[in-house]
């Protein structure tokens, strides 16, 4: 039924993302689909990374460890931004688009009433995107 | 396991670059507390104490309004008459070293490694740098300045040179002619090399230091080469608290000034000058443009500052054309490359630190502006670096540099070009003659101008909304750097952080503003510039070291 899952991830947050990458490598397992990476970073040096192309080979990494840990095929995408504070949700959104992902799983806080102000970007992702999103509480 | 390539992707390997070896992590010294609903990601201790001391000082003033004016007033004084010379030397050795870097081989480099492709196109980079570096400057002095030292009653003309007119009289036609061209050159040597010099070694450095070295975009970046890692200690922490300091003073002055030019100016359109000349008016301004800014910084860099930039830079240029073209057309155009010919043949006089007799204007003017620049330099620096990936260096020093230099040549001779002739037309009937020479009432020479050519209403208004929006552009610019700088360099810290920023700048500006009016400003903005100005000759130094181990 899918044939690519798209995984936002941030890579600084990598250790409390555990559930969601499992849940993601359980359907991709179950649908023989390929699991894409997506990573939105800025130009400038950020944490971890001190260029965009040194933010690229540490996202590739991750999804090489992701493929034999899980034993899923699997790819990245590391996207530039402008403004990262404030661009991530469009960038990601047009990632999805360009990579013909047919689902999206991601991590995403417990709701609170900041939300009704600022979305979280697994909210957005929801109400915005053409495709299946699975959100990980 | 595939990496993919297409248009939003990384471009791949960003060619050679002399990365700086640390094991610093960007972000490790950063706190994340959470304020109520809001999650913060900041510097520690760069954000509280920059924060503390501004609000501190902010209190200050408003407990002390009557006393802290004059003392404000009296220490600027000081500093430009005492340090005038330190100044002047100052900015003379910024434009010796862009030029050097300019026609050097360092002009090879490439900011962000030897393949990197630029982020912006000439024309929306050339906006924002322009909104940021002079926007409501140019629209508050354009007329202003070349009609003061055309006329100035007050022993301050450029070089003691010849003044145009005297006690309301025209001089005969030479002096004239001898007034207009040294207040041209006097002019546009304020508006031109230096200030721009100062500006690209703030932006050059700190984008070497970030896109090619790998360091956290911040200022303390640049002076790897000179501390090593103790950047990452106090020496870094007083670097960067500066740095926000010189900033939000550095603000305020152009936003105090921004305030009072648009409520005069409305006072004037509406025929009411009672509401123009009241400080409520312009705190109601403030408080308007704050909000504007708040719903740009909400929109980000693309949406905001971007968008905004192009919309100041389309409004100018028609306003500018429009100047032109019902101006004194035909003199106007004889004129630019005559008054930047002048400006050529005086700069070394006008720049020269020593042994000169026109103290007022070199220390009250001159001065003054170099310490103004310096004291916006980290802004703007940091703002022009954001955006200046993937430029060559003599590119990006062309054009911070070369070209500016020549669109304010052009911006002064249409605005104060038109203004002199008002003058030499219509002598002490001229509304600018009221406005600048009889009494001085800065923030209404603009309109003076405006009011004696066609079409009054509607150009008055655009140039109010312009100064509007350059006003709300600085102030989305102003916050989104010093956010940068107290996040530590992070560029993607949460942007309650920023509305944080805006919204304190709207409050300094208004405090300020009560506090002393623009004497209070302008003092807060030179006392900042002195130290700075200290901080930059030495980043002259790491910037050069800096372009010299970079493959080119």
């Amino acid at each position: 039924m899918y044939r690519k899952v798209i995984f936002p991830v941030d890579l600084s947050h990598i250790d409390q993302l555990t559930k969601a990458l499992a849940t993601a490598a359980d359907l991709a397992k179950h649908y023989g689909a390929e699991i894409c990476y997506v990573g939105v970073t800025g130009e400038a040096p950020a944490p971890g990374a001190r260029s965009p192309a040194d933010y690229a080979d540490k996202l590739a990494a991750f999804a090489s460890e992701q493929a034999s840990k899980h034993g899923v095929t699997t790819a990245s995408k590391a996207c530039v931004s402008h403004d990262p504070s404030v661009d991530t949700d469009k960038t990601l959104m047009s990632a999805i688009n360009e990579l013909g992902g047919d689902l999206v799983v991601m991590q995403t806080h417990a709701p609170s009433a900041m939300d009704y102000i600022w979305a979280g970007h697994g909210d957005t992702i929801a109400a915005h995107a053409d495709v299946s999103v699975f959100l990980v509480r | 396991m595939s990496q993919e390539d297409d248009i939003e992707a990384i471009p791949e390997p960003e060619g050679a670059s002399e990365v700086i070896e640390t094991d610093y992590e960007i972000g490790q010294d950063n706190i994340t507390p959470k304020i109520g609903p809001f999650g913060l990601d900041i510097h520690n201790p760069v954000f509280a104490i920059s924060g503390l001391v501004v609000v501190a000082f902010v209190i200050l003033t408003l407990m002390f309004q009557d006393s802290v004016g004059p003392a404000f007033s009296a220490m600027r004084g000081f500093l430009t008459s005492t340090f005038d010379w330190f100044f002047l030397s100052a900015a003379n050795v910024f434009v010796i070293v862009c030029l050097g870097i300019l026609v050097s081989p360092l002009g090879k480099v490439r900011i962000g490694g030897l393949d990197a492709t630029p982020d912006y196109s000439y024309l929306g980079w050339f906006a924002m740098l322009f909104a940021a570096g002079m926007g409501i400057g140019l629209m508050f002095f354009g007329v202003l300045e070349p009609v003061y030292y055309f006329g100035t009653p007050w022993g301050d003309n450029p070089l003691g040179g010849d003044l145009g007119i005297v006690e309301g009289a025209l001089a005969d036609p030479e002096t004239v002619e001898s007034a207009r061209r040294l207040a041209m050159a006097s002019t546009i040597f304020h508006w031109g090399l230096h200030p721009w010099a100062i500006y690209a070694i703030v932006a050059l450095s700190l984008a070497l230091f970030a896109y090619n070295k790998g360091l956290p975009l911040t200022v303390r970046s640049i002076f790897y080469p000179i501390f090593g890692e103790r950047i990452w200690g106090w020496p870094g922490h007083i670097i960067d608290i500066l740095a926000v300091f010189a900033t939000i003073f550095g603000l305020s002055t152009s936003l105090g000034l921004g305030a009072q030019q648009a409520s005069a100016g409305l006072g004037f359109v509406l025929g009411m000058p009672d509401l123009g000349a009241s400080i409520t008016t312009s705190l109601v301004l403030i408080a308007i443009i704050t909000g504007m800014a708040l719903i740009s910084v909400l929109r980000g860099l693309d949406g905001g500052v971007k968008i905004l930039s192009e919309i100041n830079m389309g409004l100018a240029l028609l306003l500018m054309v429009f100047v032109l073209l019902v101006g004194p057309t035909l003199v106007l155009l004889g004129n630019v490359l005559g008054n930047i010919g002048a400006y050529f043949s005086e700069v070394v006089s006008l720049s020269n630190p020593v042994g000169r007799e026109d103290d007022g204007f070199r220390q009250g003017w001159t001065a003054f502006y170099w310490a103004w620049w310096i004291s916006w330099s980290p802004f703007v620096g940091m703002f022009i670096a954001r955006v200046s990936r993937g430029r060559s260096v003599r590119e990006f020093i062309t054009c911070v540099l070369i070209i500016p230099t020549l669109a304010s040549a052009i911006w002064m001779t249409t605005f104060g070009g038109t203004a002199i002739q008002q003058l030499i037309d219509n002598a002490s009937e001229a509304a600018v003659f009221s406005y600048v020479i009889d009494s001085y009432v800065p923030e209404l020479s603009l309109f003076g101008m405006l009011s004696e050519l066609p079409l009054a209403s509607i150009t008055m208004v655009i140039a109010i909304v312009l100064v509007i929006v350059f006003f709300v552009t600085s102030s989305d610019s102003g916050s989104l750097v010093i956010d940068t700088i107290t996040a530590g360099g992070k560029i993607n810290a949460p942007v309650s952080q920023r509305v944080f920023w805006v919204i304190f700048e709207g409050l300094v500006a208004a405090s300020l503003l009560l506090g002393g009016g623009l004497a209070a400003l302008q003092a807060a903005s030179v006392s900042t510039g002195l130290p700075f100005a200290l901080v930059l000759l030495l980043a002259c130094y790491a910037l050069i070291r800096g372009l010299m181990s970079e493959p080119r």
